[in-house]
């Protein structure tokens, strides 16, 4: 006789028991360490605080650690801790222009005030396996380092802005919106569009950007700059009224300039594309700037036509815990309604059959 | 002024049974159920009232009231809920005398009629079995329920709210430990 | 009552996220089948797997209460199960898989086949509240129909399957009117299921996490599935019997027993099949 099956609830323990034995791997094998994870894997860390919306450098290694390298599984893992703390308020705006920097290029002029800095890039290498990595324990070249530290310098959009010939933003009043704790709703301000890019996935915002540059949406972006380095974090606590510096970030800025043919109301000037996100991320923070141009088309009179100039379209799919999420449900039980497919299907088709009966007999 | 009293004495779970006493009256339109017992509001506070807006009032709802400064401090402190500068734009409105007009209250829009504002308001009694005949959504057949303490001109004005569906305001009653509710689905034919 | 898990608040949410979430729900049970935005939380399980159900059991549960959680109308498949524990670790509340002994029952694609009754509320996960979605992906513009009443998109839809195949083809997530004024999904239950929703004793509550909206339907309000008048709405079910406990009139799973065609079919409700067999049992004895 059929007996239902049962048992899920050890199976499940059994599974992630599994799980934590695959995570430590071969035993012979040291374990990682979180220092190891945060001091040795940078990027990924940064990755998972921009997407975790969470800047704590030990947690996103311990969730990296955790997830076994899994980059959206470790941001999904900061989120869940994230929504369990309080909330203090809202810090007052980065001074990026203050910015300890130690990177800062720009497309756009050849040498400027404070010159362009290269900084720790990937640029410029040649993307040959390195094999000498594969041998532990071998000393690595120092860097040499610069007599003086990069000052602060000005960014060059400002540079543009004070000639009249960049776009001005509306620095806006109060509390900018929380998408952790109100619903999108439509259409979005900037603020929220920005908030969105700069915690959305890599991935998908990287190939919106590029989309642009393809054809859909585009505007003939120029980098302005590129800045990468640690700005002063500042919050005005209610009990005392002025702000206070709370810590230090690290962040990526990117401005990109683009074209503005100009309306009735504005002259023809240049127009910002912002990106900025935590830590060294300059592909995020460029693609971000792309996207945020695309997306203030409908603002700047512009035709609405490519996938993405669409806000609804780009504010809804780009954040990949909401989307791993929803495509990987697909693999719960559905069988319930699979099952009224299957008589749907069942019943459609003996009455086609009846049908072609009945016309064969007539 | 006087010293204040206590709120919840244990904030999550009397919220929570607070909460439930609410939802169980706005899904039942017209039973009463008790809310509040053991809070000590200042005058002219009642438990029920005070217990619907220590559950559901915080600093995200503006908030309108009569209650004076007593009552002003006790819900500042223990909800904190920012005063609404005008009663079109409040999320709550407590009422523990005479009402406002309810077409005074925000209403909502076409397209986010859930905007429209809850009124809690304090009367004299509450009782199931007589006076108002009340049918809608939460009622199988017809909830009586007499209420002592509305002004004149109140049903009136509820069936001109009712003609808004779905924009509307909903209606928390109460009475000491009681309240019930009207949310604005609801259609009452006087007794 | 088991001692909640340290370091979190009962039932998971803090409090203003609580609030947050009851006053949307008091919104929601007064403008029937209405779907209200919420500033849904990132919680500790994946969107799509029942974060707006938690939400809204998180935020009217209480201990007081017997919690019952089924997925495809069963207690023990692996989602059920997997929520039912975060229940019990952070609200320590009861839980039972037998209906009639449960307060709150949350669901995912089923409505218990025994009638619920006044002091019991059925919190259904929702994937995709819109039921405009698939003819309308944008939500400023399903808004906008909703706020119209305007509904000719679906119509339409429906008759677009009578036209080509005879009958109306959505077999579930069959669109409802709630109360003669709202469009509702009644999330992805078969639609052997809508008729329970109609004047249904208990309340029903609808929260989609990762869309962020929450909707209800009152004790006692008018539940219709869209149909023609001559084409009438036909709720769907295996035409088999229930190989365990014999039942014609439950919802019925279909089981692959071999690779030669081999199949039966079972209850997908396991507690009203369960009752029943030990009812067999016991009147056997």
């Amino acid at each position: 006789m059929y007996v239902a099956v049962k048992g899920g609830e050890r199976a499940i323990s059994a599974a992630h028991a599994w799980l934590d034995e695959t995570r430590r791997g071969d035993p012979a094998v040291p374990e990682l360490t979180v220092a190891q994870v945060e001091q040795q894997m940078p990027l990924a860390v940064d990755r998972v605080m921009a997407e975790g919306s969470c800047h704590d450098r030990f947690l996103a290694a311990l969730a990296i650690k955790q997830a076994k390298g899994d980059l959206i599984e470790a941001a999904f893992l900061l989120r869940a801790y994230r929504t369990t703390l309080p909330r203090f308020g809202a810090s007052a705006p980065l001074e990026t222009g203050a910015m300890r920097l130690r990177r800062r290029i720009s497309a756009t002029y050849k040498d400027l005030p404070g010159g362009q800095v290269l900084g720790p890039t990937f640029d410029y290498t040649h993307r040959l396996l390195d094999f000498a990595l594969a041998a532990e324990g071998t000393e690595r070249a120092t860097a040499p380092e610069a007599d003086a530290p990069v000052p602060a310098v000005p960014r060059v959009t400002e540079l543009l802005a004070r000639e009249g010939l960049m776009q001005r933003e509306d620095p806006g009043d109060g509390e900018p919106g929380d998408l952790t704790r109100e619903p999108l709703a439509f259409p979005a301000a900037r603020d929220v569009r920005l908030q969105n890019l700069a915690r959305g996935d890599e991935g998908f915002v990287l190939a919106l950007g590029y989309s642009t540059q393809r054809g859909y949406g585009g505007n003939h972006p120029f980098v302005g700059e590129i800045r990468v380095g640690h700005v002063a974090v500042e919050f005005t606590p209610p009990e005392l009224g002025f702000p206070i510096e709370i810590g230090e970030i690290a962040v990526t800025e990117c401005q990109m300039v683009n074209q503005f043919k100009g309306s009735r109301t504005e002259p023809p000037q240049f127009t910002r594309g912002y990106g900025l996100v935590f830590g060294h991320g300059e592909r995020r923070a460029m693609a971000m700037a792309l996207v945020d141009r695309a997306l203030r088309s409908a603002e700047l009179g512009e035709d609405v036509t490519a996938p993405a100039q669409d806000q609804e379209f780009v504010l809804y799919h780009s954040d990949n815990i909401e989307a791993t999420g929803f495509v990987e449900h697909l693999k719960l039980p559905h069988y319930v309604d699979f099952q009224s497919e299957l008589e749907n299907l069942r019943t459609i088709r003996a009455a086609l059959v009846r049908e072609s009966l009945r016309e064969a007999a007539e | 002024m006087t010293a204040l009293t206590p709120g919840f004495a244990d904030p999550v779970l009397d919220a929570q049974a607070a909460f439930r006493a609410v939802l169980e009256a706005m899904s039942r339109p017209g039973r009463v159920q008790r809310a509040g017992a053991g809070l000590a509001p200042p005058a002219p506070l009642m438990p029920a009232a005070a217990a619907v807006l220590l559950a559901l009032a915080d600093s995200g709802t503006p908030l309108v009231h009569d209650g004076g400064e007593d009552a002003d401090a006790w819900l500042r402190f223990h909800a904190g809920a920012p005063v609404s500068p005008t009663l079109a734009e409040a999320a709550f409105v407590l009422a523990t005398g005479a009402p406002p007009a309810l077409s005074a209250l925000g209403t909502g829009t076409e397209e986010e009629p859930e905007r429209g504002a809850t009124l809690v308001v304090q009367v004299a009694s509450l009782a199931e079995g007589d006076g108002w005949r009340l049918i809608g959504p939460g009622i199988e057949r017809e909830h009586r329920l007499a209420v002592e303490g509305l002004p004149p001109g109140f049903v009136q004005a509820w069936t001109a709210n009712r003609a808004l569906f779905p924009r509307g305001v909903d209606v928390v009653l109460c009475a000491g430990e009681h309240l019930a509710a009207l949310p604005r689905g609801i259609t009452i034919a006087e007794g | 009552m088991n001692a909640p898990l340290e370091g979190y608040n009962f039932a998971y949410l803090d409090e203003a996220t609580k609030r947050m979430l009851r006053r949307t729900i008091l919104k929601a049970v007064a403008i029937p089948g209405h779907q209200i935005p919420f500033g849904a939380r990132e919680m500790p399980l994946p969107y799509g797997w029942g974060t707006g159900g938690i939400q809204v059991t998180a935020a009217i549960l209480g201990p007081a209460d017997t919690l019952k959680v089924i997925d495809q109308g069963a207690d023990d498949t692996t989602n059920a199960i997997s929520i039912r524990r975060f229940f019990t670790r952070v609200a320590g509340v009861a839980t039972t898989e037998r209906t009639a002994e449960a307060t709150i029952i949350q669901t995912r694609h089923r409505i218990p086949e025994a009638p619920l009754r006044e002091n019991q509320v059925l919190v259904y996960q929702v994937p995709q509240p819109e039921p405009l979605s698939k003819l309308e992906p944008r939500r400023a513009e399903t808004k906008r129909l909703h706020a119209l009443a305007d509904y000719g998109l679906m119509h339409v839809r429906l008759y677009e399957d009578i036209a080509r195949l005879g009958h109306i083809a959505k077999a579930y997530d069959y669109p409802v009117m709630v109360g003669g004024r709202y469009l509702m999904s009644p999330s992805p239950i078969p639609a052997f299921d809508n008729p329970k929703m109609h004047r249904m004793a208990a309340l029903q509550l609808f929260g989609a996490g990762r869309e962020k909206r929450i909707y209800a339907i009152p004790p006692y309000t008018d539940v219709r599935s869209l149909d023609f008048e001559d084409h009438p709405f036909r709720p769907i079910r295996a035409p088999q019997d229930c190989a365990l406990c014999g039942s014609r009139e439950s919802y019925l799973d279909e089981v692959i027993t071999d690779d030669r065609g081999g199949r039966l079919f079972v209850c997908s409700d396991t507690d009203y099949c369960g009752e029943r067999v030990a009812a067999r049992g016991a009147a056997a004895c």
